[in-house]
Parts: C-alpha cells; structure tokens; sequence
C-alpha cells in the first residue's frame, strides 16, 4: 500500500484548518478509507479536541520524531470508526522541535499501514509551515472570502509553487450567502478569479460548527448540517469522483422570508 | 441624499475587496517570486550614485513575464 499525504494548509490563522481537516480525516474514514490525521500546530495542539480524542493522549508527534516512543504508541484512535488515527501535536514544545525530514521519515513509514495521511498544518509561512509542506503529495488551501485571508492564501500558494508543489487545490469556508447577494462577500467565483487553482470546495458558514467542536463531533457525522454536506462532497472529489458544488442559498426563516418578499 | 438615491449605485464592498486584492496581488506575486529584486536595487543604487547624482525614490525595478522570457526592467532617472 502506498499511502497519500494531504496537506491542509492556510495563510491567515482561523480560517478553519483544524475544522477542515477533522472533517475530510473522519469523511474518508468513514467511507472505509485507512486515515491518520497528524497535527502538526506544535505548541497549539487543537485536533484532538475537535475531534473529541483529547482525553487520549498519552505520547504526541514530537515523541515519535524523538524516537522516544514507537509510532503505534502514539496512534490515538478514534471512538466512531477503526480506520481513523491522530497523532496530537505536543503542547509543550515549540515549532522548532520538529524538523522536516523527521516528518517525512514518519509518513513515509505510515504510508505502508495507512491510504490517507492527512496534515494539519500551522498557519502562515514560518518554520512548522515547512514541516507540513515537504511530505505533501497534495496541498490544500483554505481559506475565507475575506481580502487578508485570500491575500495570505496568494502568498501560501507562491511559496507551494516555488517549491515545485504543484496538487494544489482549494477549499473557500465560512461562505454566507447573504452577504453574498448583498456583495458585500466575495463569492466563489470572485476569490477563484483572484487564486486561480483548482477548487475542491466551497463550505457554507454554519452556526453549528461552533456546537459540533464544544462536543467533539465533527459537522460530517450530522446529516443535516450544511458544512457536513460540503465536507462529504469534498470527499468524494478527494477520492477522484466529479461532484457538482452544491449551490450555497440562503436559509430563511418564514419570517425573514416575508421581509424580504416586500423588500423585493 | 434623495438624489444619490437614483444616482448610479456605488461599487459593492465584495467588487471592491476583489479589486484590491488583483491589483495588490499582481504587485506582491512579483516581488515574492523574485525575492533578490530589493537587495538588486539597493546595490545599483550605491554603484551609479558614485558617478552620477540619483534620487533613490525614482528607481524602478521590475521583473516581467513575456510568455518563455522574463524581463527585468531598471529605470533610473539621472537628475541634471
């Protein structure tokens, strides 16, 4: 088995990485792909408790690549499904204390036990950015339509392609469709003129995000959650199958709705 | 104010926001590409003012794409 390293990286902070990358980990596993999400925000370990696992850690990435701990030791399972794996970040150390040939060592090891490794990469483009970037075989991108992220995401996506980092794909979160059709957002046709790579998903702002992290349960395992949708398919596109992207309208209320039936 | 009212709307915050980021992004994606193009100017600076007098502001150094060749194009204006 040769596995794939996916690599979910941004400019800007906040933008929805960590969200990202619980989402799409948990979406292959749970189409029976064998994933290992690596967190490697060393000093901001953040994984783990979106995806309800902190409670777990005994040993983190920074002891494997110290050696002072086998891999096996360090994979964290999940509680939903046996194919999917973390590996947290330390807390205790800083983003110096991994280098990238250690993190290519190590997903060259967990390619031959797993289909997808998946990196969660600290934001920006100082050293950790490096650790996540090197062992990529494909990047992805998120950002939001905000001017400072998509500027920040420009500056990422310069620096992928002077390292001949050329699968890159993008993921626009956090899209509200009434600002919108306000103009007062960009929409996914603005940021994508501006970017110019390959889309591989546009999110919808979802208010339930905020509750599914308070619990630890990612937005894909609720059915009916908009972004659970968006990740599913996203998934798909990962496992090279053509989806459509979905339309992002707005939801209203009936009350809202006959607002703005007067207003138009 | 009535008046604006029918008078062309003003440009959406989101064109706006995606304006500045074109224009902004076509000057940073040269500059990121070319990270030497600073230090460049600063060194022509310090060789063509020990022979003539240069106003430092006016230098213009910039690297452009035409298809397979790139460019690089210095303008120096020399004060009289």
């Amino acid at each position: 088995m040769a596995g794939k390293v996916l690599t979910i990286t941004s400019g800007k902070g906040g933008v929805g990485k960590s969200t990202t990358t619980a989402n799409l980990a948990l979406g292959l596993a749970l189409l029976g792909k064998k994933v290992v999400a690596i967190d490697l925000d060393i000093g901001l370990r953040n994984l783990d408790m979106i995806l309800g696992l902190e409670n777990r850690i005994v040993y983190d990435v920074v002891n494997v690549v110290e050696k002072a701990c086998k891999i096996k030791q360090a994979l964290i399972k999940d509680k939903r499904t046996d194919n999917l794996y973390l590996i947290a970040a330390a807390q205790t150390r800083d983003k110096s204390a991994v280098k990238p040939e250690q993190v290519i060592e190590l997903t060259d090891e967990l390619k031959k036990e797993f289909d997808f490794i998946l990196l969660d990469s600290p934001a920006g483009i100082e050293g950790g950015f490096r650790n996540a970037m090197l062992p990529a075989d494909e990047v992805i991108i998120v950002t939001t339509p905000e001017i400072s992220a998509v500027r920040d995401a420009d500056r990422v996506i310069g620096i992928l392609e002077a390292n001949n980092k050329k699968e890159m794909s993008l993921i626009i979160n956090r899209v509200n469709p009434t600002l919108v059709k306000k103009g007062d957002m960009m929409s996914k046709d603005d940021v994508l003129q501006v970017l110019s790579i390959p889309l591989i998903g546009v999110v919808p702002e979802d208010e339930n995000i905020v509750s599914y992290t308070n619990i630890g349960e990612p937005s894909i395992l609720h059915p009916n959650s908009q972004s659970g949708k968006a990740y599913k398919n996203i998934v798909q596109r990962i496992l090279g199958k053509d989806v459509p992207f979905m339309e992002i309208v707005e939801k209203k209320g009936l009350f809202e709705k006959i607002i703005s039936f007067f207003k138009e | 104010m009535l008046l604006d009212f029918f008078r062309k709307k003003r440009k959406s915050s989101a064109e706006q926001a995606k304006e500045r980021l074109q224009i902004i992004l076509a000057h940073e994606r040269v500059s990121n590409k070319a990270p030497f193009l600073d230090d460049l100017r600063k060194d022509l600076i310090k060789v063509i003012a020990k022979y003539v007098e240069i106003d430092p502001d006016q230098i213009d150094v910039k690297l452009q794409k035409d298809n397979a060749i790139e460019i690089l194009e210095i303008n120096i204006p020399i004060n009289k």
